[in-house]
């Protein structure tokens, strides 16, 4: 009881101490409220320097309670306060200085300060030196962060102070790795950052890529006659050569003020029409000059009169570029640190390259798995049946949506998606089955009625879950392990949820193996697909093994809805964006195997990741050139990746 | 060759005469000859339904006769357009940019009435360049060539391809809606030089016509009430003599066709490239119409559509792809422009813009199931043909085939 | 519950226009040309409700001149032919005195020759590209800068951004405005190998590779921002993986110019916190007059509806319309065009709209932080930007202005003084 009330003394001492030196921060905030209040990038720096160099102990309250937007400024007299919401309307202000509550306010009379990310950086830079050696784990992590995403030389000492007294080994790694970054960008020894360049290369973050090309970033120089002295060359160029046009050469040399302009045809047309007299110019009629001859002599007579600047001629070019030399020079003035970090980044690059490919490997994959999980249920539908279903796409769109009405449901999302893959499975199914039993049995002499038939039933499905669900997109969020990524390293990383639908599509293969291949169901399948009169007279019902199947095969395609929402989108539409490249996917592999249509998803996955790292800037021309590769790879397999051979291959 | 081919096909006289006289009263009741009865903006949507009749008899006979359920025809049709719409583009911002550069100081060059041209109709989707397929955008001559040229060699091209390694049946379909698909999303891309998503635009005023629309839409709907009775005729003719018989036979059972000697391949390349044609005229007809082309008039589901119109009015018989054409489109046009009455049910209002959709595809199910000739199979009724009772064996490759009375001709 | 609500509105909606037609003698009529089915409407169907909803209100208010309006409905499906063919049909057969309508530009340039044609009113309130002055069109959505511009300016000084990836959906508003933002980014010293550009097809869904790439252009040290020209449901899974891939908006900050708060609604924000958008509206803005605009908008079509900027450009444009109607004493086409220079409304962020010469609004231009429940956290806003048609970052149509009460033309050339179109060449 005792020590408490000592220990409560020593604080109101010390609160009343730190008053009687005069160590109120609201002084200080009143004196950069302007710029406080403005709240601008550009504007803001003296305010928070002022703050984080007071060396008063509320400097890192107030600039943490700025950074997230929790600092209010009382409109009647401009002063900062802490401010906690108690409802919608009314705000509790904290004064700073005291700690102590000033009472409650209605929003109206307060403005709440709402830093940008621009400035929240700014704060976490002046935050470091507080929150290094912060007892808070949490703290010291945002300190490195701050570091991390704007390093600065004055960060180097305090970062290298804290690592010795750093007590968890994590951090204390990160921090070791910063420090050799900051060495290699801010140290006042070259040898030193060599040092840790070499010590650094072959590392694959980008970070340190980040660090070292800032080091070996050039850029293109100009001097009459000779190299000027004091400057890092990293290559002389000769016009012409080495990828360094004369063209461009030319346009450096006008742009450093060091030879006249060319004169365009657009200068040509402005200047003949400033010099019209009557009704010619420099001697030719006006309404000659509708040629780029007839112009060109117009001009060359006006230059000769000197009136409008005069052409610049090849031989000119020619001997203005020779005059010249041109260079690129390092930003970075250490020549030795400069090499170092080139061939640092060399070692690198080869190693990103490698890790590049995996990585689109790895896109490659996650999309055939998702052709493939769209296309299974067809593979059963169309490929072993050899019913052409168009709505297939729709019974995706259903399970999605499935999936959507049980998260409306059950709010928690790993119960939800467990409830949902069963139940999308079981209404596609008995759409499915009721498809089957009313329409597409009566066809199955038809098979290109049975096309358009099921196309008819597509659009009013889709056009039904425009009526119910309405037309806009629906959320289907995925339980919360699900987020984020398995991260390799800075360049490869695939998400969570990736690997799930990958695995999804693995589980699919084997459930369709097993079926097809080891239950009754499969074998009576195989038996009426083959000959369906033969087997009836085996005692196999073919109405009821039909049924089934395709009941089967939309199930499939309800849990792929499910999959499918997870990672894009629950639209109305998202059945129709995968029809199409579903029925590609089953007739490129082969229809009526399943191997086939593996392989044919995973042909479809690679080449579209192919076309579209040959051509990033443009994804829609992946997408048209792969299927117009398909549609020639068809041409000359027409029966597909797999081919059936024999009976099995039908007509 | 003992009867003449009208006394043959009495149906082609009688449809003759009925477009004629539908041409006719349009006229008569329209704004811009007539009395008024009938707005410009319906008749706009007349013409434009006899273009879509034209492109449904193609459709007819590529399906319906030779049994090629093909799923790309509007990529020929949308082609079509797009040739006519380049000179209809050109020439119109031709027309406004030299007006415009005449009155500068200095007479413009060649090279910059181009420049010029390029920047106006470029300009808006970030480019001023002509591509190379401009070449020709200057000359209507050329351009109205290119109308049947471009879509008859992709169509030749394709159906080799695709004829020559005997891709057929469903195999065939879904090719065909790869390629348009292909083409769609090509012509998406800003790359292609054909403004992308924004298509061409503006085609309805005619370069250098002052006439206001009320009569163009007349020209227009003249044109193609010509084209669709020249095509009507075309495609009768086709399939009443020996070509006829051959392609007939290659949808009912073209192995045996094969094996009696015809090159299936040929006949099949033919009539494929023969509707193509036919299509991009229509197209070339329809877009100046609707005014604007784009990329989405050729997604896969237009052609899906084309399929549904021939398949509700009856395949096999010209006259009902004509018949399924013009009356889904035109109900189309009535439901969701919103003059379909609502239906109140007390618990809900049945709004068609919502349910009409719904509406279409159930009763296509219904007409596959049920009505597998379609409308035309109204006209059966009367003219009391019916389909032999095959005691309960399928007759052909399908239930609309009328093998028979087709043979007995 | 959707169903029964869309159930129970419709019905209203029905009730109303059936009263309206009952009265059909005497109305104003408006016209309502926005997409109910096919790929637009997810945002069309949205602003159709609003504009029943504020003829409702003025309505109630007593009509405009004495009469009742009466709103014509139809629908135009999301396809860009058929925009022209309702366009004509309201005009002509409806006869309508206004059109309100249009989302993407393709559909706007398919209706722009017939409302040229037939000297009709078009006011079109969605964000678009620019480099278009049509004499019979107001555009009461933002021109590129008024939302672009001042979002990258936002970028380069607020942010600190030195390299720039622009990411769009494939057609005329990303493309041009991208290709605006180039020309301005060049002009403002970042060089050509510090903008990337990347185009996506509509409702693409497989990110990862575009998101990886973006990643990946930090390796040089410099800070990355991304501009999105994403449209529509494509942006779902562009955030889905921006999430997954652990971008935060610290590192790597996303302006978008097509994210609203519909488009968040199908979405989980709480990964996005931070990400930013640019408009002119937010559902947040703090003013009494959006309170009661929110309140009846959720009043009229359910709790969970947001509003979004399109909406209030809507709003603005038709009280506009309403008062310049008012002043001119009719609904005539040129009477009210007349009166529409200068026609001033309350924004309902705060601050007075005032409609141009040029046919676009002076709005202010906000930028705001996406947050966890949906909604925009505004962290910056400007002073009222007037609208400009042609963009002055692009050499040719620097050049250009648009003056139609002074000069009477759309596409004026300063350099040659002469007016180069009155029709637009669309």
């Amino acid at each position: 009881m005792l020590r408490l009330f000592l220990a409560g003394l020593a604080i109101l001492l010390s609160c009343v101490m730190a008053t009687a030196e005069d160590g109120a921060i609201q002084p200080l905030l009143q004196e950069h409220r302007e710029v406080i209040a403005k709240s601008s990038r550009k504007t803001i720096a003296p305010a928070i320097d002022a703050i984080a160099g007071s060396g008063l102990p509320q400097a890192q309250r107030v600039l943490e309670t700025w950074a997230a937007k929790a600092m209010w400024m009382r409109k009647s007299d401009g002063h900062f306060f802490a401010g906690e919401k108690l409802d919608s309307k009314t705000y509790q202000l904290t004064d700073f200085d005291s700690g102590e509550v000033v009472g409650t306010f209605a929003k109206k009379e307060l403005k709440q300060l709402k830093p940008n990310s621009g400035i929240r950086a700014m704060i976490g830079t002046a935050l470091v030196q507080f929150q290094l050696l912060d007892a808070d784990i949490a703290k010291r992590q945002a300190a490195l962060t701050s570091i991390q995403r704007d390093p600065e030389a004055a960060l180097l000492a305090p970062l290298r102070a804290s690592i010795e007294a750093e007590p968890d080994a994590g951090l204390k790694a990160q921090k070791q790795r910063l420090e050799r970054l900051l060495t290699i960008g801010y140290d006042a020894d070259t040898a030193a950052r060599v040092a840790a360049i070499k010590e650094m290369s072959g590392d694959l973050g980008v970070d340190v890529r980040a660090t070292l090309n800032p080091l070996v970033a050039t850029t293109r120089d100009v001097a009459p006659g000779t190299v000027p002295d004091g400057v890092n060359v990293a290559a002389t160029l000769v016009p012409g050569k080495d990828g360094f046009p004369q063209v461009e050469a030319y346009d450096l040399l006008v742009a450093k003020g060091f030879a006249p302009a060319r004169v365009t045809l657009d200068d040509m047309r402005l200047g003949l029409a400033a010099h019209i007299e009557g009704a010619t110019v420099g001697g030719v009629p006006v309404a000659q000059l509708n040629t780029d001859e007839n112009r060109a002599r117009a001009y060359a007579a006006l230059a000769e009169a000197g009136k409008v600047a005069p052409l610049v001629t090849s031989a000119d070019v020619q001997a203005a570029l020779a005059a010249h030399v041109f260079y690129d020079t390092y930003a970075e003035p250490s020549a030795q640190v400069a090499e170092a970090a080139e061939a640092a980044l060399e070692d690198i690059a080869l190693k990103v390259g490698m890790n590049q490919t995996l990585d689109l490997t790895l896109d490659a994959l996650s999309l055939a798995s998702i052709y493939f999980l769209a296309a299974i249920g067809l593979a059963i539908t169309f490929g072993v049946m050899g019913v052409i279903n168009m709505a297939h796409g729709e019974f995706i769109m259903m399970g999605a949506y499935t999936g959507y009405v049980v998260q409306q449901i059950i709010p928690d999302h790993t119960a939800s998606i467990i409830v949902a893959i069963p139940l999308a499975f079981a209404v596609t199914f008995a759409a499915g089955v009721a498809m089957e039993r009313l329409v597409i049995r009566w066809l199955y002499a038809r098979p290109l009625e049975t096309l358009l038939a099921t196309f008819g039933i597509s659009i009013a499905l889709q056009q039904l879950a425009k009526n119910i669900f309405g037309t806009q997109a629906r959320p289907l969020t995925a339980p919360g392990w699900l987020d984020g990524a398995l991260v390799m390293n800075d360049v490869v990383s695939i998400s969570y949820i990736r690997i799930a639908i990958f695995i999804l599509a693995l589980i699919f293969l084997g459930v369709f193996l097993f079926i097809m291949k080891r239950t009754r169901l499969g074998l009576e399948t195989r038996a009426v697909t083959q000959n369906p009169r033969m087997a009836a007279s085996m005692g196999i019902n073919p109405g009821r093994v039909n049924m089934l199947t395709f009941g089967l095969g939309s199930g499939i395609a309800g849990i792929a809805g499910v999959a499918i929402g997870l990672f894009a989108k629950v639209t109305s539409e998202l059945g129709s964006d995968y029809i199409v490249q579903s029925f590609m996917t089953v007739v490129v592999g082969g229809v009526g195997n399943i191997w086939g249509t593996l392989a044919g998803a995973a042909m479809i996955g690679f080449l579209q990741k192919g076309i579209e790292w040959l051509n990033p800037s443009n994804t829609l021309a992946a997408q048209t050139y792969m299927i117009v590769f398909i549609i020639i790879f068809i041409q000359f397999r027409p029966r597909g990746i797999i081919a059936l051979k024999g009976r099995a291959a039908g007509d | 060759m003992q009867r003449s081919f009208i006394a043959k096909n009495p149906s082609v006289l009688i449809f003759l005469a009925c477009l004629a006289l539908f041409t006719l009263m349009v006229t008569v009741l329209s704004e811009g000859f007539g009395v008024g009865m009938i707005s410009t903006s319906f008749v706009k949507t007349l013409g434009k339904t006899l273009c879509l009749c034209l492109i449904a008899v193609a459709m007819d006979l590529i399906w319906g006769f030779a049994g090629i359920l093909s799923l790309g025809h509007f990529a020929f049709f949308g082609l079509g357009g797009y040739m006519i719409g380049m000179w209809l583009m050109y020439e119109r911002t031709r027309l406004i940019v030299v007006d415009s550069l005449s009155q500068a100081e200095i007479p413009p060059t060649g090279a910059e009435v181009v420049d010029a041209i390029g920047n106006q109709i470029f300009g808006v989707v970030g480019s001023s360049e002509f591509p190379v397929i401009w070449a020709f955008a200057d000359s209507l001559f050329l351009q109205l060539v290119l109308v049947v040229l471009v879509p008859g060699v992709l169509a030749l091209v394709f159906g080799w391809l695709a004829f020559r390694s005997r891709v057929t049946g469903v195999y065939l379909s879904i090719l065909t809606q790869a390629m348009t698909l292909a083409l769609a999303l090509y012509l998406f891309q800003n790359d292609s030089g054909l403004r992308g998503n924004n298509g061409l635009s503006g085609l309805q005023n005619l370069p250098g016509v002052e006439a206001s629309q009320d009569v163009v839409s007349l020209w227009f709907l003249w044109a193609s009430a010509l084209a669709l009775g020249l095509g009507y005729l075309l495609a009768a003719w086709v399939v009443s003599g020996k070509f006829g018989s051959v392609i007939r036979g290659i949808r009912d059972n073209e192995a045996r066709v094969r094996f009696i000697g015809y090159s299936v391949e040929t006949y099949k390349l033919m009539i494929f490239t023969l509707t193509a044609c036919i299509a991009a005229i229509a197209g070339a007809l329809y877009y100046p119409q609707a005014g604007i082309i784009n990329p989405a008039e050729i997604a896969p589901i237009a052609s899906i559509y084309l399929a549904v119109w021939v398949a509700i009015g009856g395949r096999g018989r010209l006259y009902g792809a004509v018949i399924g054409a013009a009356f889904v489109s035109l109900l189309s046009t009535w439901f969701t422009g919103g003059q379909a009455p609502d239906i109140p049910l007390g618990f809900y209002t049945i709004k068609w813009v919502d349910w009409w959709l719904v509406l279409l595809g159930m009763s296509f199910v219904a007409v596959t199931l049920f009505a597998p000739k379609g409308m035309g199979g109204l006209v059966d009724l009367w003219t009391q043909r019916r389909a032999p009772n095959r005691h309960g064996a399928d007759l052909g490759p399908d239930d609309g085939a009328l093998r028979e009375q087709e043979a007995r001709k | 519950m959707n169903f029964l609500k869309s159930t129970l509105a419709g019905s209203v909606v029905f009730a109303t226009l059936a009263g309206a037609a009952m009265a059909a003698e005497d109305t104003i009529k408006v016209g309502v040309l926005h997409s109910l089915s096919g790929t637009m409407a997810i945002s069309e169907t949205t602003l159709k409700d609003t504009m029943l909803m504020l003829i409702d209100q003025q309505n109630a208010k007593g009509g405009l001149l004495g009469k009742q309006l009466e709103a014509v409905v139809v629908d135009p499906a999301s396809d860009w032919p058929l925009f022209a063919e309702k366009a004509r049909e309201l005009l002509t057969v409806h006869e309508v005195d206004v059109i309100f309508g249009n989302w993407t530009s393709v559909s706007r340039k398919s209706v722009l020759p017939v409302i040229e044609e037939l000297n009709g009113l078009l006011f079109y309130p969605v964000q678009y590209e620019g480099e278009e002055s049509s004499k019979n069109v107001f555009y009461t959505g933002a021109a590129p800068n008024q939302q672009a511009i001042p979002a990258t300016d936002y970028f380069l000084e607020e942010l600190g951004v030195e390299k720039f990836a622009l990411l769009g959906t494939d057609y005329v508003y990303p493309r041009t405005t991208n290709n605006i933002l180039e020309s301005y980014l060049k002009g403002k010293g970042i060089a050509d190998s510090d903008i990337f550009v990347n185009y996506t097809p509509f409702g693409h869904s497989d990110w990862s590779k575009i998101v990886a790439d973006v990643v990946a252009l930090g390796a040089d040290g410099k800070k990355v921002g991304v501009i999105s020209t994403i449209n529509g449901d494509a942006n779902i899974g562009f955030y889905k993986e921006l999430a997954a891939a652990g971008v935060s908006a610290d590192d790597i900050p996303v302006v978008a110019f097509s994210v609203g708060e519909e488009e968040l609604a199908g979405l989980d924000t709480s990964n996005l916190v931070g990400h930013l958008a640019a408009w002119n509206y937010f559902q947040s803005a703090d003013s009494d007059v959006n309170a009661s605009f929110v309140e009846t908008w959720k009043a009229t079509m359910g709790e969970e509806r947001v509003t979004n900027d399109p909406m209030e450009a809507h709003y603005i444009g038709f009280n506009m319309w309403v008062n310049a109607a008012t002043e001119a004493g009719s609904t005539e086409v040129d009477a009210v065009r007349a009166k529409m220079y200068g026609q001033e409304y309350p924004n309902l962020t705060g601050g007075t709209a005032v409609m141009l010469p040029n046919h676009h609004l002076a709005k202010p231009v906000l930028i705001g932080e996406i947050q966890e429940d949906g909604q925009f956290d505004i962290i910056s806003q400007t002073t009222e930007v007037p609208g400009d048609a042609w963009t002055d970052y692009l050499p040719e149509s620097a050049v250009l202005v648009s003056d139609w009460k002074d000069l009477g033309c759309g596409m004026y050339n300063t350099e040659t003084k002469s007016c180069v179109q009155t029709l637009s060449n669309y």
